[in-house]
């Protein structure tokens, strides 16, 4: 009877309590805790058992195996073509480190994010502000400026593309009458700058739609009194909203990192495919190149080790400003 | 309210029209370059008037990319996503708020620790689970025996059967993407908010848990999984990532992957005007759901990060 069993590992983890503190926490994990759980409830041990049966297989097959597995071909090497494994230890790590492919990769990465981040909070800053100060229309802006939330990241890839196309792009050809040798496939600068692009345009509107909204909450009678006191628009914007925005702001500054991070491997695959020379190689697009174009599984996995540590590192900073924000708000 | 400024006011709407111009500006090239023939999308300079040819194109693009097959896919897929995700997580969720049970802890903090992993960084390893998905089945039944015990006894290779390989199938493209905590986490935070007088009032009834799942707290979820089915649409629809690794067999493929195959590679001729004309038909769907539910789907960004 495994019910009775964690009740008793459940009485016993109780009274050891005081003394092992790790030993509660492990407790916590087997006792049908009431942390989070409503009043009133049932009691079906096995019904709930088939409930949360289907999530639990789907991460254990999808989500768990494999993470287990990236860490530990983490400190293997394979051969591409056989079967065999060699632990090396932390070999993988090292050479990643010492390699200035790898470096040159992860300076790319963190300039393409900062640029991104910072620039689509600025644009998405100006629009929300005017959407702030506008009486007509607003429905029809907001709806238009909406629209590239549909599109998909490879979509709005292709359409830049196509754009700064050197031969064709109607974008380039203006470039050219004014005298810029813009190349997407042979300068490195020019293809950063057009994933940049790709990049901030199909992300103002996740900004945007937030800052209205944190726009909108700013109380009237704080705006109002401000206002007796003599403070203009654009300074009531500096000094009462953008302060009362502030935990929204930061919430997206993390959101905007992490779609930096890894959601962008769509526009580059349709851009620049890494290209000229690996200046568009990010982080996450050397994962896929290294992994499934080179077959170097080891390195692969290594280099997915270091971006879950990222990846955690950010779901973390993003639970912080979830909770900032909803304390702010009340 | 407070006072108005006529100045103020024009600056704005300049902003927010320059602000939908760029949105549209891509767009509106695309349409032009989809409306004319492949002499035309290479003359310079760049015509800003779109020609005739737009439904030409597009049917030339459908039947070139195969995207009767692909849409059907994508379709699929995406409805496949949207589902499995909503019923997965409606029920994990009923599970860890409204049910004592052992390891009910342990069960929530499995669900939220793959919250922390988004899954562009376990590509390989996942592509790996759904190239052989009944790998870790196997190595589970060679560790206790049971392979070579069944094989003894009746002869049935069990290592054998469990070769289930996902690669160009519907379960490839769909399982791995469920496999996140998301929904299950805002559903859970929803449900808790949920007034317990309504499950007490339910018990008094004599109502068991899955009657007062589906009677009380299902039409009460309503506007959540609305809102949530539109993120998820879009969020099924637009990926790119997996279809990509998953599918080798053009049949398998989604309308996303046919519109990558149609971008003109450097050597070959220059049909932009194909590949923007097929862009339009593959955006269609997601941009329909966001310009008619646009309400349902701000809600849904909202409550999906918090």
């Amino acid at each position: 009877m495994p019910a009775s069993n964690a009740i008793m590992i459940n009485r016993e983890g109780a009274a050891t309590r005081p003394r092992f503190p790790l030993r509660r926490s492990l407790g916590s994990l087997v006792r049908s805790s009431e942390v989070g759980l409503k009043a009133s409830h049932f009691r079906r041990p096995w019904l709930a058992a088939g409930l949360v049966a289907p999530q639990l297989l789907i991460l254990l097959f999808f989500f768990f195996i494999p993470t287990w597995k990236a860490l530990s071909l983490a400190f293997v090497q394979v051969d591409p073509f056989g079967g065999t494994m060699i632990f090396v230890g932390l070999d993988n790590f090292t050479t990643l480190f010492s390699s200035p492919e790898y470096r040159d990769s992860a300076i790319l990465t963190l300039w393409f994010t900062v640029v991104q981040c910072l620039a689509t909070l600025a644009i998405a800053g100006l629009l929300a502000f005017a959407t702030d100060n506008v009486m007509r229309g607003r429905a029809i802006y907001k709806g238009v400026i909406l629209l590239p939330y549909a599109i998909a990241p490879a979509i709005s890839g292709v359409l830049w593309a196509f754009l700064f196309n050197p031969t064709v792009g109607p974008l380039a050809q203006m470039l050219h009458e004014l005298g810029f040798a813009w190349d997407p496939n042979r300068r490195p600068f020019d293809a950063l700058l057009l994933v940049s692009v790709a990049a901030i345009w199909k992300h103002v509107c996740y900004d945007y739609i937030f800052l209205v909204a944190a726009f909108l909450a700013v109380p009237p009678s704080v705006m109002e009194a401000a206002a007796i006191d003599g403070a203009r628009p654009v300074r009531r914007f500096l000094t009462v909203t953008l302060p009362m925005a502030a935990p929204t702001i930061f919430f997206l500054i993390v959101m905007n990192f992490v779609y930096g991070l890894f959601e962008t491997f769509g526009i580059i695959d349709t851009v620049t495919r890494g290209g000229p020379a690996g200046s568009t190689n990010t982080l996450v697009y050397k994962v896929y190149q290294d992994g499934f174009r080179q077959l170097d599984l080891g390195s692969s996995a290594a280099q997915s080790v270091i971006l879950m540590a990222i990846a955690v590192l950010f779901t973390f900073l993003q639970f912080r400003a979830v909770e900032r924000k909803v304390n702010y708000q009340v | 309210m407070v006072e108005r400024h006529i100045g103020l006011s024009i600056f704005c709407h300049v902003v927010l029209l320059i602000g939908a111009a760029a949105v549209c500006m891509p767009l509106y090239f695309a349409f032009v370059a989809g409306s004319l023939t492949v002499g035309e999308v290479q003359q310079v300079p760049f015509p800003l008037v779109p020609g005739s040819h737009f439904v030409e194109n597009t049917v030339l693009a459908w039947n070139e990319g195969q995207f009767s097959r692909l849409y059907v896919n994508s379709l699929v897929v995406t409805v496949g996503i949207v589902t499995g995700k909503l019923a997965v997580s409606l029920i994990a969720g009923f599970a860890v708020t409204y049910f004592r049970f052992p390891f009910r802890m342990t069960a929530f903090w499995l669900i939220f620790i793959s919250l922390m992993l988004p899954v562009e960084v376990r590509i390989i390893p996942t592509y790996e689970a759904v190239a052989d998905a009944g790998g870790p089945l196997r190595a589970l039944f060679d560790a206790i025996g049971l392979t070579g015990f069944i094989a003894d006894r009746t002869g049935y290779r069990l290592d054998a059967a469990l070769q289930w390989n996902m690669i160009n199938s519907y379960g490839g493209l769909i399982l791995p993407l469920i496999a996140s905590a998301s929904a299950t986490f805002l559903f859970r935070q929803f449900f808790l908010t949920v007034p317990d007088e309504l499950c007490e009032a339910a018990k008094l009834d004599g109502a068991g848990p899955l009657k007062f799942f589906w009677d009380v707290l299902l039409p009460l979820s309503r506007a959540n999984i609305a809102a949530l089915s539109i993120i998820l649409f879009l969020y099924g629809w637009n990926q790119y990532l997996w279809p990509l690794l998953f599918t080798t067999e053009k049949a398998m493929a989604t309308a996303m992957i046919g519109l990558k195959d149609l971008i003109p590679v450097a050597d070959a001729q220059p049909a932009w005007n194909i590949a923007m004309a097929a862009s339009f038909f593959v955006m269609a769907p997601p941009a329909l759901v966001i310009l008619l539910m646009q309400r349902w789907f701000t809600k849904g960004l909202v409550d999906s990060s918090k």
